[in-house]
């Protein structure tokens, strides 16, 4: 009969319920233009997921992956262990776009056979999006693991270290950030060579300054903390305090800013790829199918659009892409209101 | 005011040190006769590679290297760019005009439209006009620079046929070699106005306009955002609410009190429209065919044009450094707080 002891409604209120109800998710959830970032962002990692299975593999990657063509569409069976090989480590031929035909001249989906038309040589559009979407994930996430984690180092050493470290390494990052960064990578890539690979040193190189600062700031935050006070009067010490105490609690923000930034790495990366400095001739790369395009603009005399579909799709999936980014991005920035220096 | 102008000089020789630091370690990538190839003029020059090596020193430490490498800059020597042929300062130089007046043209409608829509959203809040900028800005925002130029190459180029891409038509490109054009500011429409010839004036113009809106495009999205929501900060502040009280008309409450102020994080910004500028500059002039800096510049990346590059890369560092220095000096001058910080 008691009521008052027995508060029910908290029984029904588990971790999940509590943080849906939070008030930074209810903002975020009221948000139209989030929900519509945040769907086009699942929709892209399912889509980078699913590729191997809704798109015909090349020869060359159905070889790697230990099949005959025959056999070839045993691969969407999940008993087949190449189903799971193909999903979670394919080999490098599957990144490479395979070629309907030797064709200079794009071919539309009709003739070709294929989804989406082809590029000029005959390089499936359709196949290339969909890895592509892989190619776009794989630069966003390994360039800001590879950019935070430099961040990290230069921004809490700086930080906590405090002095002339501080000013030496905080005015080196302002040299960084003075150079456009499209200029600096472009520099970089040259020196490195074409690659994949150099590509997202490049951008790497040109992406952590930011992080930096924002480290920095958080560290110098926290570190006035009377929990530090804490831990030091504890006897804890320098690097034990930093990554014991600081780190974990200055990472959260810096994170979420950071992975909201694969948008504008991937779209440094097409701009790379565009002018010819991405990876190789062929591989699953936005930038490069949209530098297919520019020899495609005029169609043959009295046909003005028959290449329309050269530069609409890829041009369609970037945007897209961006989009979506930058429209979670806003959210999360009037939920969170951590303010980016870059 | 003196001062505060003085301590931001201090940091121009500091970043131009950095700069050139970073440039002369990168490249110590590459080998000794790779870097030698900056300098060599023609082809008969090839088997003089160790004798180059040995004059600019390319291979002792980095920083005797980097010395010479000083040196020959102070008298104006950056190599030379097998791109176009001559040496890469004369390279900058001729080129310069070309680009900045791409860019002059496209930043007349980054700070025009997107002060003038981010103000009338502000002014709307969460009406029509609000969203429609606020989408508008997110989509500008969202299109890629490539991406943009390609489709309106598609659509004014091969399906309209309007604009051309390139500087000029091919006519009139011969013209003005061969019927005594004088070159007064290498701005070419300005130039072809001096010289009385309208119709290149207008040719020019002409082939301005994709390039303009490509390159216009992101960076007005930016401004707009930020005016927007920087005016609305201002419009909430007490002096608006006071001017209001003490009867003001709206319109000088709202000019006046309100958007003055609100057009500080707007000037703020405008350092980073430039490196969003030079950024779209490379490949909207790549797109656009348009003989200027950028468009050398990615070239000379495909043809591991060393020198070029680096030249262009050194040129993009001290002018973002200049237009910060001018943003900071500019920023004082409105806004005095910061003068006596």
């Amino acid at each position: 009969m008691d009521v008052a002891l027995e508060p029910k409604f908290l029984h029904r209120r588990t971790r999940l319920g509590r943080w849906w109800e939070s008030k930074s998710v209810r903002r975020f959830r009221r948000n139209p233009l989030a929900i519509v970032g945040l769907f086009i962002v699942v929709a892209f990692v399912v889509i980078a997921t699913i590729a191997p299975l809704i798109t015909p593999l090349g020869r060359n990657c159905v070889r790697d992956l230990g099949l005959t063509p025959a056999t070839a569409t045993s691969v969407r069976n999940p008993t087949n262990p190449a189903f799971w090989q193909v999903l979670f480590s394919p080999p490098g031929s599957c990144y490479k776009m395979p070629r309907v035909g030797f064709s200079p001249i794009p071919q539309p989906a009709a003739t070709s056979g294929t989804v989406l038309g082809t590029t000029s040589q005959g390089y499936d559009i359709y196949y290339g999006l969909m890895w592509g979407a892989r190619t776009a994930f794989r630069i966003g996430v390994i360039v800001v693991g590879i950019g935070l984690t430099i961040g990290l180092i230069v921004g809490a050493t700086a930080a906590y270290v405090g002095g002339w470290v501080d000013n030496v390494l905080m005015r080196f990052t302002d040299v960084i950030i003075a150079v456009p960064a499209l200029v600096l990578a472009l520099v970089i890539v040259m020196v490195l060579g074409n690659s994949i690979v150099n590509l997202m040193i490049a951008i790497a190189a040109v992406a952590w300054p930011g992080y930096a600062r924002l480290i920095r700031g958080e560290v110098l935050r926290i570190k006035e903390l009377e929990y530090v006070t804490g831990a030091r009067a504890l006897g804890r010490q320098g690097a034990g305090i930093v990554f014991r105490h600081i780190l974990p609690n200055a990472i959260g923000p810096v994170l979420i800013v950071a992975s909201l930034d694969i948008g504008s790495i991937v779209l440094t990366a097409a701009a790379l790829s565009f002018l010819g400095l991405g990876p190789e001739l062929g591989y699953t790369d936005w930038g490069q199918m949209i530098s297919f395009a520019r020899n495609w603009i005029l169609g043959p005399p009295g046909q003005p659009l028959a290449y329309w579909y050269t530069s609409f799709w890829p041009g369609l999936t970037i945007v897209l892409f961006v989009l979506g980014w930058n429209l979670l991005g806003d959210a999360f920035r009037d939920v969170l209101d951590v303010r980016s220096n870059t | 005011m003196f001062t505060f102008i003085l301590r931001r000089l201090t940091m121009l020789p500091l970043v131009f040190f950095g700069v050139t630091v970073i440039i002369v370690l990168l490249m110590q990538l590459l080998t000794p006769s790779q870097r030698a190839a900056a300098y060599i003029r023609s082809e008969n020059q090839a088997n003089q590679i160790p004798e180059i090596i040995r004059q600019y020193r390319l291979d002792s430490p980095w920083y005797i290297q980097y010395g010479a490498w000083l040196g020959r800059l102070a008298d104006g020597d950056l190599g030379y760019s097998r791109t176009t042929n001559e040496p890469v300062l004369t390279t900058l130089i001729k080129r310069f005009p070309t680009t900045a007046e791409l860019a002059f043209f496209a930043i007349l409608p980054v700070i025009g439209v997107g002060v003038w829509l981010g103000t009338a959203a502000a002014l709307n809040r969460d009406g029509p006009i609000d969203q429609a900028v606020r989408v508008l800005s997110i989509f500008g925002w969202s299109i890629p620079t490539f991406v943009l130029g390609i489709w309106l190459l598609v659509i004014f180029y091969g399906l309209l046929g309007w604009f051309e891409p390139g500087r000029l038509s091919t006519q009139y490109n011969i013209d003005i070699v061969t019927s005594g054009f004088q070159r007064f500011t290498g701005f070419m429409v300005l130039d072809a106005v001096l010289n009385g010839r309208f119709d290149i004036a207008l040719d020019a113009a002409r082939h301005l306009v994709l390039p303009v809106i490509t390159l216009a495009t992101v960076q007005s999205a930016q401004i707009m955002r930020v005016m927007r929501s920087s005016l609305l900060d201002a419009l909430s502040e007490d002096y608006v609410r006071t001017a209001r009280a003490k009867g003001l008309a709206q319109h000088i409450v709202n000019n006046k009190h309100a958007r003055r102020n609100a057009l500080i994080p707007v000037i703020t910004l405008s350092g980073f429209v430039l490196i969003g500028l030079i950024n779209g500059v490379v490949i909207t002039e790549t797109i656009f065919n348009y003989p200027g800096l950028g468009q050398w510049a990615a070239q000379a990346a495909l043809n591991l044009d060393y020198a070029s590059v680096l030249g262009f890369a050194i040129f993009t560092g001290i002018a973002v450094v200049t237009a910060n220095l001018l943003v900071d000096v500019l920023y004082g001058v409105v806004d005095p707080r910061i003068r006596y910080d």
